[in-house]
């Protein structure tokens, strides 16, 4: 049965291939019922393929296609490397992915480019099948590059607009930067082994020079920061909300953004080779980014940007784990989050069609009764992201912050903050969009004007609007266009097709912390079914019983004192709004802003010298060369005059020439 | 045979390779070029017998049996091409031909 694991990324490509062709002719809603069939069947497949692989020997099973880039000994081939780990990255990003290629039908309803949506998705969902399946660095990268050029697509989907073709742009470039060390590593891999296949180098990494690990990991970190939107370079992410929902939930924030922290993952010997720091560096960098970007969502006012900048924050605590060694609990809040996280992103969704295109938070609330399915689905994900008992995010995120106390406790008190801002900006979200008062519709002018005049919180001065990273932007905030807009909406519910996936992704957000309980060794599922790619250098917790209690304890403290705190500002009004969305928070702490600012300034001057640089020299030497060679040969033809008689000459002089050199050369 | 006589062949040999080579250099009718270069060729055949003598070896005789049929050949192309071209242009002289000019 697991010879048939050719088939999870064929099905997928078949499905881009045909809708690709013949996508405008089957038109709505076939298409989409076509592109989330073979997702589907990718997904079965990949149950019937779980079954087989129990059998095999380690949990590993190797499928070499062909040959794709012979080179003499080296070469790359087209083969699906199947352990323990890809296979858990296969089973949720085709089950999410199917429930989402559902959900789209129901979204991207009425949308003109219906059948295109829907082969990019396809397209998507292949490249992050060969980026987890494949059996070398060559062949995930060309998923690595799949998914970037799939995000690119689909960020600016909508690109008549000029904000989401920028978007589009933005990501695309920014990611480069993370290619850019994931293609430096990939080489370095090649001349410290020889081969980029994984399992000839992985087992050979304990045996390397400790700098050469270094600089392979250290490149492959820069790789995964760009894609996993780490700090610095996350700053892509909240952009990328431009897309369509769908492809917030799938890409942005459940499978795509989690390719780095697969890589790290994957290259865990090479991890254990390096230098001590560069773990240190990883789980700083994702302690700081966790932080950061939990704080900058506080105070977003666009319902889909507090998800994005939370998934930047979730991502972070990967991060985190990885660099504290603990590799399993960072797979296993990758899975967790991806289903609350896309329950979320696909709840917003529902709110954001049902509201007929209005993403401001400040002109929603009291949604509960109009979406009851929504708000009940969109809440069991708030409390699991929040880390509340016994929602999966709670079990998954002590994991991680067992791991990060293991390594250091200032580690786990960043982390521990982090989830208090997490509980605390996703209770506000949840506040203000399905509580309160209304802020819509024909019978809310009172709370319009009250908004208009103070803002969301009774009492508080304006929110701040204006785009990030131009802080000198109007900060009065609500317009007149926007409160007309807001008095003509009529909420309504999904339709089932966006429904159901909200339900069976509630199940598991809610439920999918059985896979790794802490209590006995037993029932660590997850770290048992691991064990064969990282039990070898995966950090060891010895902890207590005692310990363990005590750490879960704080953990609901710091979750509940969060969503209390939001509570006592949002619900309660005990203090001004304002007061908590500080305008550097709102500005995401002006990292946009300087980015612009340098890029603008001694950067441009930077860029300029380069181009310079290049115009004269590179360019200079080139055409020199072809200058020097046309003048040359231009006095060279006059030679050949074509008189037959000339060319009689020639041969005369150049014979006498000859002999006259060879009769002083020889000695008679 | 004594020295003056192998002088003279040799000489004989030398005056009628300056004539050809200057006739090849000088006249622009095609035909007469190439009687020039036959005549610069058997010029080169009389040095080759005439050396054969002096030195008492047969190959000198023999290398010029080789240079005959060389001649003979060359002759047929050369003649063919100019019979062609002069059908064509009758009035056309070597410095006419120039198409192959860099």
């Amino acid at each position: 049965m697991v010879e048939l694991l050719w088939l999870i990324p064929a099905l997928p490509l078949a499905g881009f291939v045909v809708l690709l062709f013949f996508g405008k002719r089957i038109g709505e809603p076939v298409a989409g019922w076509l592109g989330t069939a073979a997702v589907g069947a990718a997904f079965l497949t990949a149950i019937v393929v779980f079954a087989g692989l129990w059998n095999e020997p380690d949990h590993t099973y190797e499928l070499s296609l062909f040959t794709w880039i012979p080179a003499g000994d080296f070469h790359v081939d087209i083969g699906f490397l199947l352990d323990p780990l890809s296979m858990a990255m296969v089973l949720f990003i085709t089950g999410i992915a199917t429930l989402i290629h559902l959900y789209s039908i129901g979204y991207m309803h009425g949308d003109e480019r219906f059948p295109r949506f829907f082969t990019y998705l396809n397209l998507f969902v292949f490249s992050m099948l060969m980026l987890v399946l494949g059996d070398n660095l060559v062949l995930t990268f060309l998923g690595w590059e799949g998914v970037g050029a799939c995000s690119y697509f689909l960020i600016s989907f909508w690109f008549t607009k000029d904000a989401n073709a920028t978007a589009g742009k933005k990501a695309f470039i920014t990611n480069r930067v993370g290619d850019w060390g994931f293609m430096v590593g990939t080489f370095i891999v090649f001349f410290a082994f020889g081969t980029v296949t994984y399992t000839q180098f992985l087992p050979q990494a304990s045996g390397l020079a400790q700098t050469t690990a270094t600089f392979i990991a250290v490149m492959m970190l820069v790789g995964a920061i760009g894609k996993s939107a780490q700090l610095p370079l996350f700053i892509w992410l909240p952009d990328a909300m431009a897309g369509p929902t769908p492809v917030s939930a799938l890409i942005h924030a459940a499978t795509m953004v989690t390719a780095g922290v697969y890589l790290l993952v994957r290259l865990n010997p090479i991890l254990a080779a390096s230098a001590d720091w560069v773990p240190w560096a990883i789980a700083i960098v994702g302690c700081a980014t966790a932080f950061v970007a939990a704080t900058i969502a506080v105070a977003q006012t666009d319902i889909k940007k507090v998800l994005a900048y939370s998934t930047v924050s979730q991502l972070g605590y990967m991060f985190l784990a990885v660099g504290s060694g603990g590799y399993s609990a960072a797979i296993f809040h990758m899975i967790t989050h991806a289903f609350f996280k896309a329950c979320l992103f696909l709840g917003a969704g529902s709110v954001i069609h049902g509201m007929h295109d209005q993403q401001d938070m400040r002109f929603m609330g009291a949604l509960r009764k109009i979406m009851p399915i929504t708000a009940i689905t969109f809440m069991i994900g708030w409390l699991a992201i929040s880390g509340v008992i016994p929602f999966s995010g709670f079990w998954s995120k002590d994991d991680v912050l067992a791991y990060a106390l293991h390594k250091n406790f200032f580690l786990y008190l960043f982390g521990l903050i982090a989830a208090l801002f997490t509980a605390f900006y996703m209770s506000r979200e949840v506040f203000l969009v399905f509580f309160g008062k209304a802020r819509w519709g024909e019978s809310a002018e009172a709370e319009l004007a009250n908004l208009k005049a103070h803002g969301v919180g009774a009492g508080a001065t304006p929110l701040h609007a204006g785009t990030v990273g131009d802080p000198d932007a109007d900060l009065g905030a609500v317009t007149d266009d926007e409160i007309e807009h807001a008095t003509t909406v009529h909420p309504h519910e999904s339709v089932w097709m966006m429904t159901v996936p909200l339900v069976v992704l509630a199940f598991f957000a809610a439920t999918a912390g059985v896979l790794n309980l802490p209590f006995t060794e037993n029932m660590e599922f997850l770290n048992r079914w691991l064990e064969p790619v990282i039990g070898q250098y995966q950090a060891h917790l010895e902890e207590s019983t005692l310990q363990l209690v005590v750490e879960l304890t704080i953990s609901t403290i710091v979750a509940l004192s969060g969503i209390a705190l939001a509570y006592a500002v949002y619900m309660k009004h005990k203090v001004k709004a304002s007061k908590v969305e500080h305008p550097i928070l709102f500005h995401g702490w002006y990292i946009d802003h300087g980015v612009t600012l340098f890029m603008g300034g001694p950067g441009r001057k930077l860029f300029d010298l380069a181009a310079t640089f290049d115009r004269v020299v590179i360019d200079g030497a080139v055409n020199g060369v072809g200058r020097l060679t046309r003048g040359g040969a231009s006095h060279l033809r006059s030679i050949q005059n074509g008189y037959v008689r000339w060319y009689a000459l020639m041969i005369g002089l150049g014979t006498v020439l000859i002999l006259a050199f060879i009769l002083t050369q020889v000695n008679f | 045979m004594d020295g003056n006589l192998e002088l003279a062949y040799l000489s004989l040999s030398a005056i009628l390779f300056v004539i050809g080579g200057v006739g090849l250099l000088v006249r622009r009718n095609p035909l007469v070029m190439i009687m020039c270069v036959e005549l610069m060729l058997n010029a080169v055949n009389l040095s080759f017998v005439t050396f054969g003598k002096m030195l008492d070896d047969i190959s000198g005789q023999v290398i010029v049996f080789f240079v005959l049929v060389v001649a003979a050949a060359e002759v047929v192309v050369g003649l063919a091409l100019i019979v062609a071209y002069t059908r064509r242009r009758p009035d056309a002289n070597a410095d006419d031909i120039r198409l192959l000019r860099g």
